[in-house]
């Protein structure tokens, strides 16, 4: 075997030293390709030499940068409470479990709680929380005579509004943090944050999901013009134990719980809908706040999870809307542990459950709307959206018509309310 | 609701073959042996025919070098690449049975997180053998695994799902990223292992990679084919890429499903990230014209069958992509030439193959 060149070893040593020069524009092109070209072999082409290179002019390694599409690692910074509430609707009086157990994630946010307007009982919640209570007093205070009507798992949608951060995240009353594969709990509100604050990828699929998380990447066949992504407007968390399920398979698999736990977090591509549950979801309020309203009511819409379809309804809105303005929605962690207490009494929900007829007129629908090009803000959206559900639902089932005067008034509630920020 | 079923996977011995390209040796297929043995192997030798490839004992198998292509297909041997591992398509071709699966030969058996061996072709009969839901996103991923289930507010009407065509299995430790990730990351093993196997949805398009894959060959099998790359073409590693596109948008207009996710395999060799620039040099700029032509194909009602959906494919490949580069017309001719070949080596039976029944069961 030969042995190196005086000029090979003397590259070698540049790279050992590679992060203290300060200046390459004396070296002939070839030799700062070449050199270059070791540099990323050996992992070593950090910002700063990164902009060495650059800084050649070197037309060749301005080309392979393009290529290659190097780009700054997206390190999520961590939330600070100037940009998040937690909102929290109280279906249950006591609440102290549930703030004890999510106090270390909780507690440096500002949080609101909305009262069920149907719960004569008081609240009991620990003390140590930047928190407030809104009351069914404080809602019709607020809004007046509102058409919306806000009991039950409704009452979130109020929190939304009296809200003033940019981020929102919300959780049901009946789930406590999760504990990962590891065995570490889960910090749901960094992992929500995470999922905003880094972009979305509706385009194409990516096989090895979020490309953006540490340890994973864009994988070969992606095409590089779609790897910038969009911005992320909607965090869809998981529940491990007792899973969002409608209350057929509730009874049916009666002894079923969710043990799975999938490391994943994956946008849902451009055109495929999801049904979002409401139990553990955040997003950004400033851009979709317009969008996450309640709008479906159930005839019998009850306490219980699988007695709405309000967050179903409203995920399959902001689809469609973030589909139509290029916005994205991510799907998967964090996870949360959501606890039996529903379970049983799923039975007598069966009897009257209009959700299977309900959710297959709505589905076929939504499959194939398309906004026009005119809505260019999610006010729009929603509005145009308003008009085609009262258009072409509204002759299927009253309660469509319903929804879309919900989502109007929705719009109106919003200009009014929700519009300014802090 | 899904009912997943607790009954152990059928092995499938006598419907099942197994496509392995290589040119070097089989020594990987030891560490498979427990997995594999039942199985009958196609291996499609790929380079230099005049060398012997050792395949290890007790392996049922029928091996074809480019001598044994040229002798089969004639002319059409044509549209088999040469010196590239999408040669393995031919295996596709000349097997006589209902399921496919492809690996590579530097892909070897992983562990899941508990340390147990992953039997990756059992899981791949699971997802091939239960349905698809490419209609509405399940957000618990796949509603017919043992203790999962369709979610709240998915549609009662779409819970039956539909027959699933491919199923493509993901790898530990080597990732499958292009040539410039190569270059960046040259550290990074994917050490993630995600417990899922989900649905891709209709209409989205993903880059299907052929190291792990699995599929139903009577449900799609004409679709698979890995293009023209290798020796004297402009375009490498791109294969499976464009095997995977064609296969969605036909999948997507017949109604039937393709999963990804689990199983993982380990992928144990890197390959030479600047050789492989050089191959995918003319793909990293030709995808930004072949993705937006995928996405926007349309195929008309009367393509019924995979044959008549990839000869459509065809021409609109010339129409569209021939300005691309002059590649496109040759490699639309080679879609028809592979079309004409599978018809000569797979005569149709009487009778039209449903895509609803279920697969028959030993």
């Amino acid at each position: 075997m030969r042995p190196p060149s005086l000029l090979s070893l003397t590259l070698d040593s540049a790279l050992l030293r590679i992060a203290h020069i300060a200046d390459l524009s004396h070296l002939p092109d070839h030799l700062v390709i070449d050199l270059f070209r070791r540099t990323l072999s050996a992992g070593k082409l950090t910002e700063k030499v990164l902009k060495l290179f650059l800084a050649t002019g070197c037309e060749e390694i301005i080309l392979a940068v393009q290529l290659l599409n190097i780009k700054q690692p997206l390190v999520p910074v961590l939330p600070t409470n100037s940009e998040v509430d937690i909102v929290i609707a109280a279906l249950q009086p006591n609440l102290t479990t549930f703030f004890e157990a999510w106090r270390p994630f909780f507690s440096r946010f500002h949080i609101i709680v909305i009262k069920d307007p149907d719960m004569t009982e008081d609240l009991q919640i620990p003390t140590g929380f930047d928190l407030k209570v809104y009351t069914k007093s404080d809602i019709n205070g607020v809004l007046g005579a509102s058409s919306i009507n806000f009991s039950g798992h409704s009452c979130r949608y109020f929190g939304y509004l009296v809200s003033r951060k940019k981020y929102v995240i919300s959780i049901d009353d009946n789930c406590l943090p999760a504990k990962d594969t590891a065995g570490s709990t889960v910090d749901v509100v960094a992992q929500h944050m995470a999922n905003l604050k880094t972009p979305a990828t509706p385009f194409f699929f990516n096989t090895l999901y979020d490309p953006y998380r540490k340890g994973a990447d864009f994988v070969r066949g992606y095409p590089f013009s779609l790897r910038e992504g969009v911005e992320c407007m909607l965090s869809c968390g998981l529940w491990m134990h007792n899973a969002d399920y409608d209350p057929m398979t509730h009874v049916v698999k009666r002894n079923q719980r969710n043990t799975t736990y999938v490391d994943a977090v994956m946008t849902v591509p451009l055109g495929a809908m999801l049904p979002v549950s409401g139990i553990n979801v955040a997003f950004n309020r400033d851009v979709l706040g317009p969008a996450m309203f309640p709008g479906l009511r159930l005839r019998n819409e009850g306490k219980h999870r699988w007695d709405t379809l309000e967050d179903i309804w409203n995920g399959l809105c902001a689809k469609v809307v973030c589909d139509s303005l290029g916005y994205g929605v991510k799907t998967g962690l964090p996870y949360v542990m959501r606890s039996d207490a529903e379970a049983g009494k799923a039975l007598e929900s069966l009897k009257d459950w209009e959700g299977v007829k309900i959710m297959d007129d709505v589905l076929p629908f939504f499959q194939s709307l398309k906004l026009s090009r005119t809505a260019v803000t999610v006010d729009d959206c929603v509005k145009e959206l308003a008009g085609i559900v009262r258009e072409k639902l509204g002759p299927k089932n009253a309660i469509f018509t319903e929804a879309a005067d919900a989502m109007v008034e929705w719009n109106n509630l919003w200009k009014a309310h929700g519009a300014q920020n802090a | 609701m899904a009912s997943a079923s607790h009954a152990p996977t059928p092995l499938l011995k006598d419907e099942l073959d197994i496509v392995i390209p290589t040119i070097r040796n089989l020594d990987f297929l030891e560490m498979w042996r427990p997995f594999f043995q039942p199985y009958h192997l196609i291996i499609v030798q790929d380079g230099d025919p005049s060398k012997t490839i050792r395949v290890p004992e007790g392996f049922d198998y029928e091996l074809y070098n480019r001598n044994d292509i040229n002798r089969m297909l004639g002319p059409k041997a044509s549209c088999i690449s040469f010196k590239d591992s999408a040669c393995r398509c031919f295996g596709y071709m000349v097997s006589k049975k209902k399921y496919i699966y492809t690996i590579d030969d530097d892909c070897f058996v992983a562990k899941d997180p508990s340390g147990k061996d992953i039997n990756a072709l059992e899981q791949h009969i699971k997802n091939l053998l239960s349905p698809s839901t490419p209609f509405f996103f399940n957000t618990l991923y796949d509603p017919y695994r043992v203790g999962a289930d369709f979610v709240r507010g998915y549609p009662f009407s779409l819970r039956e799902g539909v027959p699933t065509a491919v199923s493509h299995g993901l790898w530990l430790n080597i990732p499958d990223y292009d040539a410039p990730t190569q270059l960046v990351k040259p550290l990074e093993r994917n050490t993630r292992y995600v417990d899922a196997i989900l649905t891709i949805p209709k209409g989205t398009l993903f880059p299907m990679c052929g190291m792990n894959l699995a599929f139903d060959r009577e449900l799609i099998g004409p679709a698979m084919y890995f293009g023209l790359m290798g020796d004297g073409q402009p375009i490498g590693r791109y294969d499976d890429m464009w095997a995977g596109w064609c296969t969605k948008v036909i999948t997507d207009h017949l109604g039937l499903g393709v999963k990804t996710g689990l199983p993982y395999i380990w992928h144990s060799k890197a390959s030479n990230p600047f050789v492989n620039l050089k191959k995918e040099y003319n793909g990293i700029f030709w995808q930004e014209e072949l993705i937006p032509f995928f996405q926007s194909v349309s195929l008309p009602k009367e393509a019924t069958t995979v044959q008549k959906c990839y000869l459509e494919l065809a021409k609109q490949v010339r129409a569209k992509l021939g300005k691309v580069d002059g590649y496109f017309n040759k490699l639309a001719d080679s879609m028809v030439t592979w079309i004409e070949a599978w018809d000569e080596l797979n005569p149709p039976k009487g009778g039209v193959p449903t895509a609803n029944g279920p697969p028959p069961k030993k």
